[in-house]
């Protein structure tokens, strides 16, 4: 199904139809579905700089989407305005329904954000922050889901000590229990693989693939193609503020998807 | 009242942090400290009456040492980007502002408390009968300086010479208020009827109260990229 190409919509849904065919003549008119990301025609401009140009970008619960692309693209600036920690200039943006700015704790209640950056204090131990962050979220048995996600991530062995400690890999894992702990219906990673060597990306994708499961909505960041397809459901290549290519992974060329990659970054000039 | 649970997370996030680094406590005290000692030597108190200049000093000790703790506060935020975690959680985020605020009170009365004993002996000045009127306006003028002070260190915590941009936005805007707590100490450390500073104690809860509602409300804007 190309999210892409859905145009009309009703409250909360999409009523969508194929491209009207020769004549003007509309097939299949009453199909509906529910997107749990929406946001249509999203600009964000810093002064004379636009970061986002007219985005459009739709998913359906538990999609997962791979966006690529190159430095000053816009992609985190996207996953910012997704996560409502930055205001479009323009254009609407709904998660689950619900218009970003009018229920704004509700939302971020269900986004979770991993980012290069870790979100995580220095000098408190992952205990005290996966507890300082759960208290933020109101998670329900505190105590036990910190354990609980601690051990999914394999750090209960270095549950107390400071996280300063910690390698780079270490962090970015725990940085994904912070995450998961309050149970987000949507992930947002930006860039997760910066500064790990192999063998923490290896694990940080056997993570992410656990991620997938259930009818989670997660959007990935990254440079990484390979790492990128392997484990989304579509894929997408964002230009100069733009969403250039946007593809199901089933009808993606991945043995020519770099070639294609750099077609597309190389056009540079939606 | 889950807010207040939220605020007070914040809070003993940050207490909790100190006691393990000291990092914000140390630096206050020990430039206070340096502060009443160096005028200390510099003024000869057998010529100049102590009560003529101590109520200036002690406030100087408490405003140049206070803004230390500022710069730091949300330098720690910074640090793995934790604001950015922090503004992504679902609280409110007046609740932000009210916790580090908070945070910063403390930090800055535990080291008014050791400090003003320091003062009293170093200065050769008598407090025990003034001890309560002397705690609440110090408790006051503080409040008012972290009400402040904590909005900001919020706006310069991404500025890159925020070590010296803090001082030069929070100084003119805290004039008032340092005056009127100064004023208000020498009144108390020389004896006269609290008639005499009741003035300058309504300037300070009045400029509490309106710089408290200030920040509260536009905290959320000033942090939002």
């Amino acid at each position: 199904m190309n999210s892409l190409s859905h145009k009309w919509r009703g409250d909360n849904e999409w009523i969508y139809y194929s491209p009207p065919i020769e004549g003007g003549e509309i097939r299949n008119v009453d199909f509906r579905m529910n997107y749990i990301i929406d946001c249509e025609k999203v600009s964000k401009s810093y002064g004379n700089i636009s970061a986002l140009r007219d985005v459009s970008l739709k998913l359906e619960k538990g999609s997962f989407l791979a966006i690529f692309g190159p430095n000053g693209a816009g992609k985190t600036t996207l996953l910012k305005i997704l996560s409502n920690l930055v205001k479009p200039t323009s254009g609407v943006v709904k998660i689950n329904g619900m218009s970003l700015h009018d229920e704004d704790g509700e939302i971020r209640k269900n986004i979770g954000v991993v980012s290069h950056n870790s979100f995580l204090y220095n000098n408190l131990t992952p205990y005290e922050n996966l507890e300082f962050y759960g208290k933020m979220y109101d998670v329900p048995d505190l105590e036990k889901r910190i354990a609980e996600v601690i051990d999914e991530v394999g750090l209960t062995a270095r549950m107390h000590d400071p996280v300063r400690t910690f390698s780079r890999g270490m962090m970015q894992r725990l940085s994904i229990a912070r995450v998961l702990m309050p149970d987000p219906s949507i992930i947002y990673l930006d860039e997760p693989y910066t500064g790990l060597d192999q063998h923490a990306a290896m694990k940080l994708r056997d993570i992410l693939k656990n991620l997938k499961k259930g009818d989670r909505t997660i959007i990935m960041i990254t440079h990484n193609i390979e790492r990128g397809l392997e484990v989304c459901t579509h894929v997408a290549i964002q230009v100069m503020g733009k969403i250039a290519y946007m593809e199901e992974i089933e009808k993606v060329d991945r043995d020519n998807f770099e070639a294609k990659y750099f077609k597309t970054v190389g056009e540079g000039h939606y | 009242m889950d807010y207040f649970k939220k605020v007070w997370a914040i809070v003993w996030k940050d207490i909790r942090a100190e006691i393990r680094t000291k990092e914000i406590f140390s630096s206050m005290f020990i430039f206070s400290l340096l502060v009443l000692v160096i005028f200390n030597f510099s003024i000869d108190l057998l010529e100049v009456n102590p009560l003529d200049i101590a109520q200036g000093v002690l406030w100087i000790a408490f405003t140049f040492s206070g803004i230390l703790g500022l710069n730091r506060s949300f330098l720690f935020e910074k640090e793995n980007d934790c604001l950015q975690g922090l503004m992504l959680t679902p609280i409110d985020r007046s609740a932000i502002y009210l916790g580090k605020m908070l945070g910063n009170l403390i930090f800055m009365l535990i080291m008014e408390a050791i400090a003003v004993p320091i003062f009293v002996v170093l200065f050769n000045i008598g407090i025990y009968d003034k001890i309560i009127s002397l705690a609440i306006v110090i408790f006051l003028g503080t409040l008012g300086f972290v009400t402040v002070g904590t909005l900001f260190s919020a706006m310069s915590v991404n500025i890159k010479a925020r070590e010296v941009m803090l001082p030069i936005l929070l100084f003119p805007i805290v004039v008032p208020l340092i005056i009127a707590s100064v004023k208000s100490t020498g009144a108390i450390l020389t004896g006269k009827p609290f008639d005499d500073i009741i003035s300058w104690l309504k300037l300070i809860a009045v400029f509490d109260v309106v710089f408290l509602v200030v920040s509260f409300l536009s905290f959320e804007y000033i942090i939002e990229e």
